[in-house]
């Protein structure tokens, strides 16, 4: 069913608290990857308050949807939408990275509830989600798994023989996407590992390939239900994004790879997300 | 398809045609027809892992990912995570060196129900080189948290050890070797269980721990000393290294005073260095000796040349025994109070 008008603005409304969350949460984190969760922050929104078929209360559903977080590093962007979805009280964010606290800065599937994978070194995500994917086809099961790729992660060799295998078992309930933020640790991805023409690498290894705004909600439902509604063979969703989107001061900026706020400058990209 | 059999369970007259890696893939054949939860992997070595036995009887639960390995242990964790039993077979070198990432990240990390059966171990691919030689896996394997490290004695402790496998919890790394090793087991009914040493001699003068086919090689060891040297030869069949059972190391300590280890790997890191901890940590002291490949990368020949080339045979076994029975290391007779 096509996304509605409403169903739009509730989600803009959602991505909006789930960026502050963001926010707060890197600032008592200590330092987090904050770029790169404000580039998927639509992405996620829109999976955990449209898409996936789960429930916070019983995490461990047999038959819940699965997302598996590929780029671990995102997991700043992932705890706040998991709160926020009603997995845990947004307080326990005030313990990112603490000392013996739950949540680590790459999330761990056996510590934080609602999360179906734990990642954090880059190129395992797909091969699990393919696993998933493979395990539900076998079992008759009807849930999905979605696995969400860094576009920096694509310079790993593991994710080609992955996406060699999703093809080869024709592997049409899983939905990939990929956050084409265009910037890895020490630059831009076209200077130091150029990916480009990189819808067409994933043409060559089988996927069928959509390119959107990742920040669109729209263009991301659109996408969303065509992967639904394709069998023929496995989906990628390019999701050209911005690495920092919502905060001003950081967007496109390759040094909001990682960083710290302190309370000063988290009042500014709050103001800067208020703006949108 | 599996071989025809003599029985339910494995006997000599089993083990001494087939491969310990046969025998795997028709007890997992067992196992399949009554768990329909067991999915098999493997990365292009479905005929020389025998899990492609398992491949011709249930195809439809079997995965070759090609040659993938790292592909290969991160689907068999997704697997695993959506309710399904996952066997995996490739070479030891491929699954300790290649995929060791995804093992320890994806399911030992994760605590996942993966099972793994690495072939080749060792020097047993010993004319293939060091590329396939695989010295190091007991020293990786048992530094993962989570993990289970099983080397089986022989293709019938295999079919025991597979077997419990299936039913102990979270990831295990059973180790077999290539070929056609000599057996030391004549039935299955000895009473296998994981993480219990099996005292397959009982003695008095010195110890051997060993595990894989140093078992046979000791247990011949023992023989040949009672008879020409008249020594009480104690042999244990360490087949699990981790968990480690430090009760019969202790026993071994207290009662022997003497130990050898005897493995076929590098003699660092793996079963010789595993009993040293538990001997350290007593406090109480012990003459000692590690037989294994003395860290270097093995010269190539086949394996049963290598094992004599590096002492791991009855004579060698026997000759270091001599060696360690003569040594004079209880000097100070006050060494039961010093604890």
């Amino acid at each position: 069913m096509p996304i509605t008008e409403n169903e739009i603005v509730k989600l803009k409304e959602q991505a909006k608290k789930i960026r502050h969350d963001i926010i707060d949460t890197t600032v008592w984190s200590g330092g987090a990857h904050i770029g790169g969760a404000l580039s998927m922050v639509e992405i996620m929104t829109i999976l955990y308050f449209k898409y996936m078929n789960i429930r916070p209360e019983d995490p461990q559903w047999g038959d819940r949807d699965r997302l598996v977080l590929s780029k671990g590093h995102g997991g700043v962007g992932y705890a706040p939408v998991l709160s926020a979805r009603g997995y845990f009280d947004r307080d326990e964010l005030k313990e990112f990275n603490h000392f013996m606290s739950n949540f680590g800065m790459h999330l761990d599937s056996l510590k934080v509830k609602g999360v179906d994978a734990s990642t954090g070194s880059l190129g395992h995500g797909l091969s699990m989600s393919i696993g998933l994917a493979l395990g539900a086809r076998f079992q008759n099961k009807e849930w999905y798994t979605y696995c969400i790729l860094g576009d920096g992660e694509c310079n790993e060799g593991t994710v080609w023989e992955a996406a060699m295998s999703a093809a080869h078992f024709k592997v049409t309930n899983l939905v990939t996407f990929v956050d084409r933020n265009k910037l890895m640790i020490d630059g831009p991805t076209e200077e130091i590992m150029s990916l480009e023409p990189f819808a067409e690498k994933w043409h060559a290894f089988g996927f069928i390939v959509k390119e959107i705004d990742g920040h669109d909600f729209r263009e991301l439902a659109d996408a969303i239900d065509y992967a639904h509604s394709e069998k023929s063979g496995p989906v990628v969703i390019i999701c050209y994004t911005k690495k920092g989107r919502g905060v001003d001061f950081m967007e496109d900026q390759v040094k909001w790879h990682y960083g710290s706020i302190d309370s000063e400058l988290a009042v500014k990209a709050h103001e800067s997300v208020e703006r949108g | 398809m599996a071989k025809e059999v003599t029985g339910t369970t494995w006997t000599v007259y089993d083990a001494n045609t087939m491969t310990q890696a046969e025998i795997y893939g028709s007890v997992l054949c067992e196992l399949g027809e009554k768990n329909e939860k067991i999915v098999g992997l493997t990365a292009d070595l479905g005929k020389s892992t025998k899990i492609g036995i398992f491949g011709e009887m249930f195809p439809h639960r079997f995965f070759n990912v090609g040659i993938a390995e790292q592909n290969m242990f991160g689907i068999a964790a997704g697997m695993a995570k959506s309710g399904l039993l996952p066997f995996v077979s490739t070479m030891a070198a491929f699954t300790a060196m290649r995929a060791l990432e995804q093992v320890r990240t994806d399911i030992c990390y994760q605590n996942l129900n993966v099972k793994i059966i690495a072939t080749h171990g060792g020097v047993s691919f010993g004319a293939a080189g060091t590329t396939h030689h695989c010295t190091e896996d007991i020293a990786i394997m048992r530094s993962l948290a989570n993990m289970t490290v099983i080397i089986p004695a022989d293709g019938i402790e295999t079919a025991c050890a597979v077997r419990e496998a299936a039913e102990y919890p979270g990831p295990v790394y059973i180790r077999v070797g290539r070929g056609f090793e000599p057996t030391y087991y004549e039935t299955e009914e000895y009473g296998y269980k994981i993480g219990e040493a099996v005292t397959i001699a009982d003695g008095t003068d010195i110890t051997l721990i060993c595990c894989g086919i140093a078992v046979l090689q000791a247990a011949e060891a023992a023989k040949i000393l009672k008879e020409q040297d008249g020594l009480s030869v104690r042999v244990i069949n360490m087949h699990t290294i981790k968990p480690m059972d430090e009760e019969a190391v202790m026993k071994a300590v207290l009662e022997t005073r003497r130990i050898i280890t005897i493995e076929d790997h590098n003699i660092m890191g793996g079963l010789g260095s595993a009993v040293a901890d538990v001997i350290a940590k007593s406090g109480k002291g012990c003459a000692f000796e590690k037989l294994g490949i003395p860290d270097c990368f093995c010269v190539v020949g086949y394996p049963e040349d290598l094992y004599c080339y590096y002492g791991l045979d009855c004579d060698s076994i026997a000759a270091k025994v001599r060696d360690v029975m003569g040594r004079d290391f209880e000097e100070d007779e006050s060494w039961e109070d010093e604890v």
